[in-house]
């Protein structure tokens, strides 16, 4: 194996290029690395994001071989063959260089009712949730969600439908759906009802193909049709 | 909860309940022509055991209802996604289909039962 990579970069916003850089091969070296490398040694005016490198914070996820993926974890030995082309993620405004605008998926998620609507005050003592039951369960299949925006650049149907509240958005719906706490469910319902929400989702997964999490949007998405099925049937949420 | 969200959620049922309504009808309706046909089968062989059968028309007209609801809902989805079509007309659009796939489909079962 050679001991470079040629990691071909996209630079500029919407209208770039991309601009290849020969980067020194390392042991267990991440997609995150080739990117820091070039940004400290060979041009620092490359624009990028990431914090905790570990995976839990989410924002390193970028276009990588053109599948979408987080940076920080992602190694690049094991990636297929060939150049390395790395990209801004799809579906989202390119601001600069590997730098999406995030602004249009959280909006998603306000949209969606993922704001926790409390159904007591301060003053209330501890809910008690039972992790056994039935909600609890569901709310926990979805909860580890680190809003890297994988799924919401994996879904066809965003590219469609600009309006598609998308998969991150409707699982973070579906965990507050099953959170006991919660009172906000009858705006929640209804906003996630229909052609912008979970109606329109096609239940092909590339969202969960994709989600470095091994979350599971598609069937917080099924939940959402029950869920909106059973309001809608009674006429109540 | 609102109109719109419940109409587009009801919708969306009455989809997925009909695609449970024509499994059913398809699957019956190939058996029952795999059946019928085996030893060859002539226009008037037929309309003689169609005639006056209620089981029949009312087989055929469950079908043609489950089809009229299933087609324009799902076109409804299609025509929005692939080019953007929203609101009133669509609406009207889709149910003056649906309202097609009924009368010709009636129609045609009217034929067969009388
Ligand atoms: S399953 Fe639904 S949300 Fe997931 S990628 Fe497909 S259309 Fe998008
Ligand atoms: S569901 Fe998975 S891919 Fe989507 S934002 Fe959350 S962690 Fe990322
Ligand atoms: S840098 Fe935090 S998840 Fe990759």
């Amino acid at each position: 194996m050679a001991d470079t990579i040629d990691a071909r970069i996209w630079r500029g916003g919407a209208d770039g290029r991309f601009e290849t850089f020969s980067v020194p091969r390392r042991a267990s070296q991440t997609v995150l690395d080739v990117v820091t490398y070039i940004q400290r040694k060979l041009d620092p005016t490359l624009s990028y994001r990431f914090a905790c490198r570990v995976g839990m914070c989410g924002s390193c996820a970028m276009t990588v071989n053109g599948k979408p993926r987080w940076t920080c974890r992602t190694h690049v030995a094991r990636l297929e063959d060939g150049p390395l082309t790395v990209e801004p993620l799809r579906n989202l405004p390119r601001i600069k260089d590997l730098a999406a605008d995030m602004a249009p998926f959280f909006d998603k998620w306000a949209k969606a009712g993922g704001r926790f609507v409390p159904s007591t005050d301060a003053e209330a003592d501890f809910a008690i949730v039972e992790p056994a039951s039935a909600e609890r369960r569901a709310a926990d299949a979805g909860i580890e969600c680190i809003g890297c925006a994988v799924c919401y650049s994996a879904c066809d149907l965003v590219s469609w439908n600009p309006d598609y509240l998308g998969p991150a958005a409707l699982n973070r719906a579906w965990t507050l759906v099953n959170d006991v706490r919660d009172a906000g469910n009858a705006d929640r319902l209804d906003a996630v009802a229909g052609d912008a929400g979970c109606h329109a989702c096609h239940s092909q997964q590339s969202c969960r193909e994709h989600c470095p999490k091994s979350l599971n949007p598609t069937a917080s998405i099924a939940g959402l049709k029950r869920a909106t099925l059973r309001a809608a049937w009674k006429g109540g949420p | 909860m609102k109109l719109r969200a419940r109409a587009e959620t009801l919708l969306w049922g009455a989809q997925r309940a009909s695609a449970a309504v024509l499994a059913v009808c398809v699957l019956a309706h190939l058996a029952t022509i795999l059946y019928a046909v085996r030893g060859g089968l002539t226009a008037a062989e037929i309309l003689s055991r169609t005639r006056g059968s209620f089981a029949l028309a009312f087989f055929y007209g469950l079908f043609v209802l489950a089809v009229a609801v299933h087609a324009p809902v799902g076109l409804r989805a299609i025509l929005r996604e692939t080019f953007g079509w929203r609101g009133v007309p669509l609406d009207l659009g889709t149910a003056a289909f649906a309202g097609f796939l009924v009368w010709f489909g009636w129609r045609a079962v009217a034929g067969l039962f009388a």
